[in-house]
Formats: C-alpha cells, structure tokens, sequence
C-alpha cells in the first residue's frame, strides 16, 4: 500500500472529477427543491418509530402537526428493515420521536445517519428519546450478558401500554411540540390537557372493568407487557420464548405447559407477529386459550388511537378471561 | 448519578411518611386520604421525571473535563480554567451538589463507558473440503481447508452533533487491514451526506457489502474477476451522496466518489495509482420504490473509472448494473422474507496489445423458511478482467441456520467450471459470531 500526501494539485483535480459527475445532479436538486418546501407552510412535520408515538403526538399536535409513523403497527417493532423510502420521510422531518431504550437499535441509526437532515440527529433538538417521559420497568441491574437472550440493558421498552405512560408520553411531546413551535404551544398544551381528562374517565372505566380479574395469571410470548399487567394488576407466570429473541424450544414449551397446568393458569397473548403454532398447542395441551393481543396502535384497520387500543385489548382480554373461568 | 437517585427518593420517602403521619394524627377523613394519595401520585411522578431525567443524562453523554482538556491546547494561556468551570456549572444545574461533579468527572465507571465507541468483533471462520485447486491464472482465491478468515473489529461513535465515526480493522490470520474507517458528516446543509476516510465504494451491492452481511461464504466470480475479490473497491478519498427528489413514493439518490486510485492487487487489482493524479472515481445512481407494504424494488447504476496496473496511462473503466427484489411480509417479518438480486458489469480494461471488454454477472436467490432457516442459491458466469476470452462459469446452493442474531452457521456446496475447462467441486462451511454492539448496516 502507499501512502497517500494530499497536494493541492491533487485535490484540486479530485473536486473537478467529482463535480462534473455531480454537477447535473445537484442543478436539478436544487430546482426542484426551490418549488417543493414552501408549500409546507409552518405545519410542523413529525416522524415517529412507532405508531403508538406517532398517535400520542397526533393527539397533542391536532391540526398543527402532520404526523407519520415508520414502523406499522402490526410490525415487530424490534425488526423493522431500513427501507430507503423511510429516508424520505425522514429527510422532511422536524421532529423524531422514537421509543428508545433500543428497541429501534437494529434498524433507526443507519436512517437517522443517511437522511441528510441535521434536525433530527441524535442529540439535535428535533430528536425526541420518549422513553425520557415515562416509568421504565425491568431495568437490569449488575452485568447484562446475551446468555440472557436480547436483553434491553436499558430496561423494557415496550412501555407505552399503561395509560399513566402514555399520559406522561404525551405530556412531554406537548411539551417538546411547543419549544419548537412556541407560537402553538398554548395550543399544544390545551390539547394535552384535554387528552389528560379523556385519559381519565377512560382509565376509570378500564380500572373498573379489568378489576374482577385483577391477580389473574397468564403467559405471554415476549415480555412486552409489563407495564400493562402492572397497571392492571395481572400476574405473568411465564414466557413461550425461552429467552427474549430466542424462538421456544420444546424442553421450554414443555415446562411451560407444565407451569401453567399446576398454577392453572388458562390465558396465551400472543403478539400480531408471532407465529401461533407453539402458542396453540400449548393451549390445547392446557385447556387454555391463545388472545392475539394487540401490542401497538394499527395493529386491527379500526384500532386507530391510544384509546381504542386499550378498549381492543381489554375486551379480548376479558371475554378471554370468562371464557376460561 | 445512582446516588443522586437515591438522595432524591429518600427525600421523597420522607416526604411520604411524614405526611403520612399528619394525616394519621388527625382525623383520618376521606379527604385526608385523597389529599395524600394525591401526594404520593405527585411525588412518583417526580421519581419517574427524575428517573427519565437520569437516564437521558447516562446516555447524553456529557463531555467530562477529562475529555475537554486535551481540545484546547489550540488556545495556548486560558486552558485550564474555563473547561472546569463550565462543566460544573452544566451538572451544577442539573443536581446542585458539587461533590457531585468531582464523583462525576472522576474515574467514574458509567461516565468513562459513556463516552467509549460501540465495541463489536465479528468472527468468520470457514472450513472447506472437496477439490478447489484453482487454474495458475484464474482470479478466484482458494479457501484453505480451516481458517479463521477474518476477525472484524468495529468502533463506532457519534463523534460531535455534526457527525459520526466508523472504524472497522479486519484481523486476518497474518496481517490487520483497515477495512474502512471514515467519518460521515451527518450536518450538511441541503441534506447533502458526506464521507471522508477509507470506505468500500458504492459500485453495485456486493462491493459495498462486508464478509458476514453477504448472504454467500464466498463473493460472486464477477466479483473476483472484474471488481477486485473480497477486498473490492475500497480505497482512500471522499464520497458526497444525497437524495435526489423525484415523484412521490421514488426514491432516488446518487453518490460521487473520489479515491485515490488503488484498488485489489495481484491478479485481482483494479485500479493502481502510479502518479498523484491518478485518482479513480466512481459513481452511483441508486432508485427505490415500494411496490406494496412487503415487496420492493431495488435498481442501481454503477460506474467506476481508475488507472490499472499495466502502466501509468492505461485506464479502467467499469460500468455496473444491478437489480434487487424483495419480499418480507411485515406481520410474519421474522419468519418469511425472499431476496432475488442480479448484478451485470462491463470492464473496458486498456492493456497490450489491446483493450480486453469483459463482462460477467451473477443472479441469487435467498428465501427465508422459517425463523432460523435460510435456503439459497447462486448462478455465476463472468469472463476475466486480462483476458476476456475467458470464460469462467459457476452456481452454489447455501443452507443459512441461526440460532440467534448474533451468531449464524452456513454451508454452501459450489461447483466452478474454470475457463481451462477445469471443474471443482466444493462444500464450504462458514461459522459466524457477533460480540458486543455492532451498529445496522445499510439496507
């Protein structure tokens, strides 16, 4: 190998190569930029990772935001592939709002790296850690090593799904949504605060139909629940996969099925993205019944906001529940 | 930072019982207890704010004044006092305690990791058996029957808000090789991505690829034979790429690249710069659009342009096309996915006595069965980059098993008809493992 000097002779040329191979590309960017952004007017543009996000902040922004989700809501959230179209969104965005925590791990940075748009880089101002707002369960504590599967070192992500989170979640988007546009953040606030008392007759009437059940035992596929059956007060005695991220083995499947037969415990959720082979035989092996629970906004055509996703789930979940009393 | 926590809830604790006992002393009314459940309620929300608060701390990574000092030398005489100063006063804000600060910037566990590079190895090893004695002037490399073929080191950062690190250093078994190492600078204005340092150049889909993202243990023949082996074009200079717009739902970008024009070696080189002016350049034109929610289709331009090595005024030049289809249906995305690619390119080589015109190409498709199996196969024909008239001819069949993320167990039956109208049989195995967090790579 040898080793490069860099002589301005030799730089100079270099820019020459480069520009004539660029030169055309970048005339008509700019043309065509000139005639695309201000159309926009002064709606803010927020791209979220999740569609659960993107609900919360449509809820705060209302007619101020315009508002996009990447990863759809019936989607492992975990496995979302970078796709070259997400750039395009993310390129126009002011504003990112991710889970955090490393669920988007696999697949946000490389986009975040190539969208070209310096609003949203980590630790600029249009970038927005949710996970910074709510309660965070399951933090590990003392060395996480992957003998433990896909462990989360920075505690379980999937935390949007009990109503005192998304309550904070929504608060500190209203919050974020005003410091960028403070001419609406009055606006962002009164709708906040609206949201707030929606939350709450909302949260009464789920407290008070899941409270016959509260203490019920059940099984789900991945730890994504916690804050859900916190929140509720149900009790999770075991997982279908061995470990997170580890597809179930049958020595797990079979202590499981034996787990569940001596606490009596009936009830299989299933995430939409799962495949419900090990689920169902464990089931019928049981006498139980696999509820494929929707863990995210968008995951049915009609769950289409945080509060028909808790009314989705908690029907399943109770009609479940009297069907295998 | 754990001990502010701790400070923090025990204050609010004592907080807690206290009124708990004002309310105890009283009469105990229904009021009463609302008003302190409220307070409670109040108080775990100032634990969770807290908490967020700390955890976006941790990651935020503030630059301690270890790590301030040794960037301003350049302002010889007022060093020493101003970094300090602001440091405390920025975690001043935050806790109010200064003993806090000097815990902090100290040899502080958390802080020092805080500021550490994502650390990741990745090993490769292949083992091989069956006849692979490759022809005197073919291109392709043997494999050895057990090697540890390489051992890939990354290091990768956020270097300021205005860009990021890369580094990976491949160990082979007798020498390291920088890989790539570059900085991207990810602040540009008018959305405009730049890289400088050594990179994979952006010519087709398999030069840009590492060793353990290929779906394959080997690289294509055309790949051996006209765009440098497994080392490709990989080369010192800059790149400048951004999104071109296009119609809704198009995407379009294009790449520009300027090295310094060394490229593969031995039978494998492509471009070697004899003079500083020697520079080689490539350029991509890369269109994207997604027909449904899980299929999408993938197009790309190549051309690369360089001196080779026959002498200081004999160029190359490369022109690439490539093509990818994929499917991966997002409610099964874990279990099912289908990637169909070919790639075709040209190499215009000037040499005595004459200018060689080759072309190869190849065509894959890999389909995901189920969780942890992948099935694929491969059809290779390419002629040689030095003497065109011949043609060497090739297919594969890949077997991919993972038992996790991080780790994946492949073997690949080839079979290659080299140009001397030789054949090989091969089966080749290949153990791959990940260590520590190494960043996506790109789609």
């Amino acid at each position: 190998m040898r080793i490069n000097h860099k002589g301005h002779e030799v730089t100079r040329r270099n820019f020459g190569a480069s520009c004539r191979i660029s030169g055309l590309a970048i005339a008509f960017i700019a043309a065509a930029l000139g005639s695309a952004i201000p159309a926009q007017a002064k709606k803010l543009t927020v791209v979220t990772a999740t569609t659960d996000m993107a609900a919360l902040a449509q809820v705060v922004g209302g007619e101020k935001i315009s508002v996009e989700a990447i990863a759809k809501g019936y989607q492992d959230p975990h496995f979302v592939e970078a796709k070259p179209s997400f750039l395009l969104k993310l390129r126009q965005a002011d504003l990112l709002i991710t889970v955090g925590l490393q669920l988007e791990i696999g697949w946000l940075p490389p986009l975040i790296t190539q969208s070209g748009n310096p609003r949203i880089q980590v630790g600029a101002n249009g970038y927005l850690d949710a996970s910074q707002f709510a309660e965070i369960l399951e933090i590990p504590a003392g060395t996480v090593t992957r003998a433990m599967g896909d462990v989360h070192p920075l505690g379980n992500p999937h935390y949007w799904l009990d109503p005192e989170n998304g309550r904070r979640l929504a608060k500190g988007i209203a919050g974020k949504l005003g410091e960028l546009d403070s001419a609406d953040a009055a606006y962002f606030q009164q709708r906040f605060q609206d949201f707030d008392k929606q939350l709450t007759t909302a949260e009464q009437k789920w407290d008070a139909e899941m409270k016959p059940y509260r203490g019920r035992k059940v099984v789900t596929y991945h730890n994504s629940l916690p804050n859900f059956v916190k929140h509720f007060g149900l009790n999770v005695i075991g997982y279908v996969e061995p470990r997170p991220g580890i597809p179930p083995t049958p020595s797990h499947t079979i202590e499981l099925i034996g787990l569940m037969k001596r606490e009596n415990c009936k009830i299989i959720l299933v995430e939409p993205y799962f495949d419900l082979k090990t689920p169902n035989s464990i089931a019928a092996q049981t006498g139980g019944k696999v509820v494929q629970y929707l863990p995210s906004v968008g995951g049915e055509k009609d769950v289409t906001d945080y509060f028909k996703l808790f009314d989705y789930d908690i029907d399943l979940l109770i009609k479940a529940f009297q069907a295998t009393q | 930072m754990r001990n502010f926590v701790l400070i923090a809830s025990a204050t609010i604790l004592c907080a807690v019982s206290v009124s708990a006992q004002q309310s105890s002393g009283t009469q105990s009314t229904g009021q009463d207890a609302a008003a302190t459940e409220q307070r409670i309620k109040d108080l775990e929300e100032r634990i969770i704010t807290l908490e967020g608060q700390v955890r976006m701390l941790k990651s935020a990574q503030p630059a301690p004044p270890a790590a301030t000092t040794p960037a301003t030398p350049e302002m010889p005489g007022q060093a020493p006092a101003p970094p300090v100063a602001a440091s405390q006063q920025g975690q001043g804000a935050a806790s109010g305690v200064v003993t806090q600060t000097q815990v902090y910037g100290g040899a502080g566990g958390a802080a020092a990791k805080a500021l550490n590079p994502d650390i990741s190895v990745i090993g490769d090893f292949v083992g091989a058996a069956g006849n692979g004695t490759v022809p005197a002037f073919a291109q392709q490399s043997p494999f050895p029957s057990l090697q540890m073929h390489e051992s890939e080191v990354g290091l990768q950062a956020i270097i300021d808000p205005y860009a990021r690190g890369d580094f990976f250093i491949s160990f082979g078994e007798e020498g390291v090789d920088l890989e790539e190492g570059y900085i991207t600078f990810t602040a540009l204005p008018k959305g405009f991505v730049a890289k400088v340092g050594k990179m994979r150049s952006a010519f087709g889909k398999v030069n840009t690829m590492h060793n353990h993202v290929l779906p394959w243990i080997d690289r294509p023949l055309v790949s051996t034979n006209l765009v440098g082996g497994e080392d490709g074009i990989d080369d010192a200079g800059f790149s400048i790429e951004r999104i071109i717009p296009a119609p809704k739902g198009l995407f379009l970008d294009a790449t520009g690249q300027v090295f310094r024009g060394d490229s593969g070696g031995g039978l494998q080189s492509v471009f070697k710069s004899w003079e500083r002016k020697d520079v080689s350049t490539v350029a991509h034109l890369r269109g994207y659009k997604d027909i449904t929610e899980s299929t999408n289709l993938d197009l790309g331009l190549s051309y690369a342009r360089g001196y080779n090595d026959v002498g200081p005024n004999f160029l190359t030049n490369l022109y690439g096309v490539d093509a990818t289809l994929r499917w991966k249906p997002l409610r099964r995305s874990i279990y099912h996915s289908f990637v169909g690619r070919s790639e075709l390119i040209w190499s215009q080589r000037q040499q005595l006595p004459s200018e060689q015109r080759a072309f190869g190409m190849y065509a894959s498709a890999d389909y995901q069965l189920g969780r942890r199996w992948f099935v694929g196969g491969r059809f290779d024909r390419s002629e040689r980059s030095q003497l065109a008239n011949l043609t060497d001819n090739g297919g594969s069949i890949v077997l991919t098993y993972w038992p996790s993320e991080f780790s994946q167990i492949r073997g690949q039956y080839r079979f290659t008809r080299y140009a001397e109208n030789k054949d090989t049989n091969e089966l080749l195995m290949q153990v791959i493992f990940s260590l520590g967090a190494h960043g996506a790579h790109p789609f």
